[in-house]
């Protein structure tokens, strides 16, 4: 089942303090969008506020068209999975995945195989009588989601779902909802701070800062055109560049290095290169800079480099494959230009 | 020197160097049992000791003037057998702990859900209701108590305002335990900032996940509330069902000592204390009192072994 939802000038406040800012968002139906942002960016209320768990201060949401504001979260056709998980303690998993039937006074044989369903789908069968303490971690997070399943909701919530497991358990689970999604093809919204777990499971992610939308766009959009500073530096692992920039008229200036770019700025700038871009080959694109080796990384696949331009900027390089780069040698770092981003003072891009 | 001389040699060197047990124990634990003493001296001389001494005594027939006669199980054959007075006495009491005991439990718990809601002055509010837990089974409580209830009381002034005539709550045996039920209700405090702890443990998450589903705040409080409130019932259940056997002052002051009207409010205890302190019989007292400790253990045993069908413990 596909719905589409739309936030219109949504706002939420508590007394005078506004901490969500007029919204606007439309979410195709089937989409999986990621709500991402630093902590009290207001991405979970934003995400409560869609489940009816906030009440909304300003604004429309519509779900499949319909204005949502009022109706209570039962009707809303919403499932959410919680960080907690939030399982009922003193329920078997059977329990836990029949509760929100039983509520809804489902025929028993119903309530019986949707819960058998559900149990197939994320293979939690043999679980069933056990109850959540007797669970691992990844295992309530099956049951967190087989709640949501058995409900057969219009649209998932996620509300940062895999926060409390640990890095290996996180990446299956990453793929598991993934392909959860395209199974069932619900419209599903997610929120996470994690940038990694945005740009592989999303369809669509919503940068957060500070109660409004930074940018709203495909994971490679955001990654490959950010619109500012604070999304280039959110969106990639590792993080990139930032080299202060000057333009005399003569050409733009990094550390004292002339680079040879189409593009001009007044004044001074950021030139924004993701580690990844950046090379130590002589005549693969322009030169950066110079820079000296302070620290070198070597992961197997990767070589991490950490380096200081001639004036002190710090710039980082992920090289591919095993490299050999000496420490405290001085290189020469090069970039192919249309890789370069560029922001101006205002730390909008360029 | 042989081999087998020069390790005998090494070994009594080694003792010679290893401090004896006893010394070990002086030296190491002797300044934590320096610090237990009191405590020690307190529970060995006015718990232990006494308690052996009336177990002792239930078996006799003591007088405090004359030395206690050996008497067996005599005292405790007549209690079951040939006293009227210790089987009203065990009706009043149970009758008190089976109504009091839940009705307080359900206020308390009650208050505690209003005050769990995040209401503005929930400190001033929580030391309000407190109150009477500490004044409750005082003298004084007991004696106002008496005045409320009274004949010419503020309830019936109250009700008088309505136009109703109402008894003497105290003096008619069908009311009189009632009152006493009631003040028990009203020193609700105790229990409920314990529930209220209880309350403040359940994650709210679970509250907004069953609310996802449609469950009702009825439905959330009995699948949900009440469960994982289990330990904490289990808690208070315990401890106020002992309490409740134990009561004695509020019986004690409203009865003026006699458990009147026709025994309606002899609680144990006050017949304990008749038969000790009015007619002087300790060992029939003592009995009285090992039927007590017996009865309130049979009976947080056999919580202890249910509470695995309905306690529900987290983690």
């Amino acid at each position: 089942m596909s719905t589409p939802i739309q936030l219109r000038r949504l706002v939420k406040a508590y007394g005078d303090i506004e901490v969500v800012h007029g919204i606007d968002l439309d979410i195709d139906p089937g989409e999986f969008t990621v709500f991402v942002g630093p902590s009290g960016c207001g991405k979970s209320t934003l995400l409560r506020m869609i489940a009816g768990l906030e009440p909304i201060t300003g604004g429309d949401l519509l779900i499949d068209g319909e204005r949502m504001n009022d109706v209570p979260a039962a009707r809303r056709g919403i499932a959410m999975v919680f960080q907690s998980y939030a399982l009922y303690p003193h329920m078997n998993v059977y329990q836990n995945l029949a509760f929100g039937l039983e509520t809804a006074k489902a025929p028993k044989a119903e309530i019986q195989e949707r819960v058998q369903r559900a149990a197939e789908i994320l293979q939690i069968v043999p679980l069933l009588q056990r109850k959540p303490k007797q669970l691992s971690g990844g295992q309530r997070q099956r049951v967190a989601i087989g709640r949501a399943i058995v409900r057969e909701p219009r649209i998932f919530l996620f509300d940062e779902p895999l926060s409390n497991l640990d890095a290996e358990l996180r990446v299956q689970m990453r793929v598991e909802i993934a392909k959860l999604h395209n199974d069932l093809g619900n419209t599903m919204i997610y929120v996470t701070h994690d940038q990694v777990e945005a740009m592989t499971m999303a369809d669509k992610i919503v940068v957060l800062r500070a109660g409004v939308i930074e940018q709203a766009g495909a994971p490679l959009e955001l990654y490959n055109n950010p619109k500012n500073l604070f999304v280039a530096g959110f969106i990639g692992s590792p993080k990139m560049n930032f080299l202060t920039a000057s333009d005399d008229g003569a050409g733009i200036k990094v550390a004292g290095n002339n680079v040879n770019l189409s593009r001009s700025v007044a004044g001074t700038a950021t030139l924004g290169v993701r580690p990844e871009h950046i090379t130590i080959a002589e005549g693969s694109g322009i030169k950066l800079a110079d820079i000296t080796v302070d620290l070198v990384e070597n992961l197997g696949g990767q070589t991490v480099v950490y380096a200081t331009t001639s004036d002190g900027q710090p710039l980082n390089i992920v090289l591919e494959g095993q490299r050999k780069v000496e420490l405290g040698s001085t290189v020469g770092a090069y970039i192919d230009p249309a890789r370069l981003h560029l922001f101006n003072a205002e730390g909008n891009a360029i | 020197m042989t081999a087998r001389s020069l390790q005998s040699g090494a070994s009594a060197r080694e003792r010679a160097a290893t401090p004896s047990l006893w010394s070990r124990i002086w030296q190491n634990d002797a300044p934590g049992y320096l610090f237990l003493l009191p405590w020690l001296i307190g529970f060995l001389g006015l718990t232990i000791g006494p308690m052996i001494t009336s177990l002792y005594l239930s078996f006799t027939d003591f007088d405090l003037l004359t030395s206690p006669d050996w008497v067996g199980a005599n005292n405790y054959m007549r209690m079951f057998t040939n006293d009227p007075k210790f089987w009203a006495s065990m009706r009043v009491t149970m009758f008190f702990v089976v109504f009091s005991v839940p009705l307080k439990l359900a206020f308390a718990l009650a208050v505690a859900m209003l005050l769990n809601r995040g209401i503005k002055g929930l400190p001033m509010y929580r030391a309000l209701f407190y109150l009477p837990s500490l004044l409750g089974a005082s003298v004084a409580i007991a004696i106002l108590w008496r005045q409320i209830f009274a004949g010419d009381g503020l309830v019936n002034k109250l009700l008088l305002v309505f136009g109703i005539e109402g008894p003497s709550w105290i003096s008619n045996p069908k009311t009189s335990l009632w009152t006493l039920i009631i003040l028990s209700i009203w020193q609700f405090g105790s229990p409920m900032i314990i529930f209220l702890a209880g309350l403040r443990q359940i994650p709210q998450d679970m509250y907004e996940a069953a609310s996802l589903d449609g469950a009702s705040k009825w439905r959330q409080f009995v699948k949900i509330t009440l469960p994982l409130l289990t330990p904490v019932v289990f808690f208070n259940a315990i401890i106020q069902t002992i309490e409740a056997f134990k009561s004695f002052t509020p019986a004690f002051i409203i009865s003026g000592g006699t458990g009147n009207p026709i025994n309606s409010t002899l609680f144990y205890t006050l017949y304990l204390y008749q038969e000790a302190f009015g007619f002087f019989r300790m060992g029939y007292a003592s009995a009285l009192a090992w039927v007590l400790l017996a009865l309130v253990g049979i009976f947080t045993a056999f919580s202890f072994l249910t509470s695995k069908y309905w306690v529900h413990y987290d983690e």
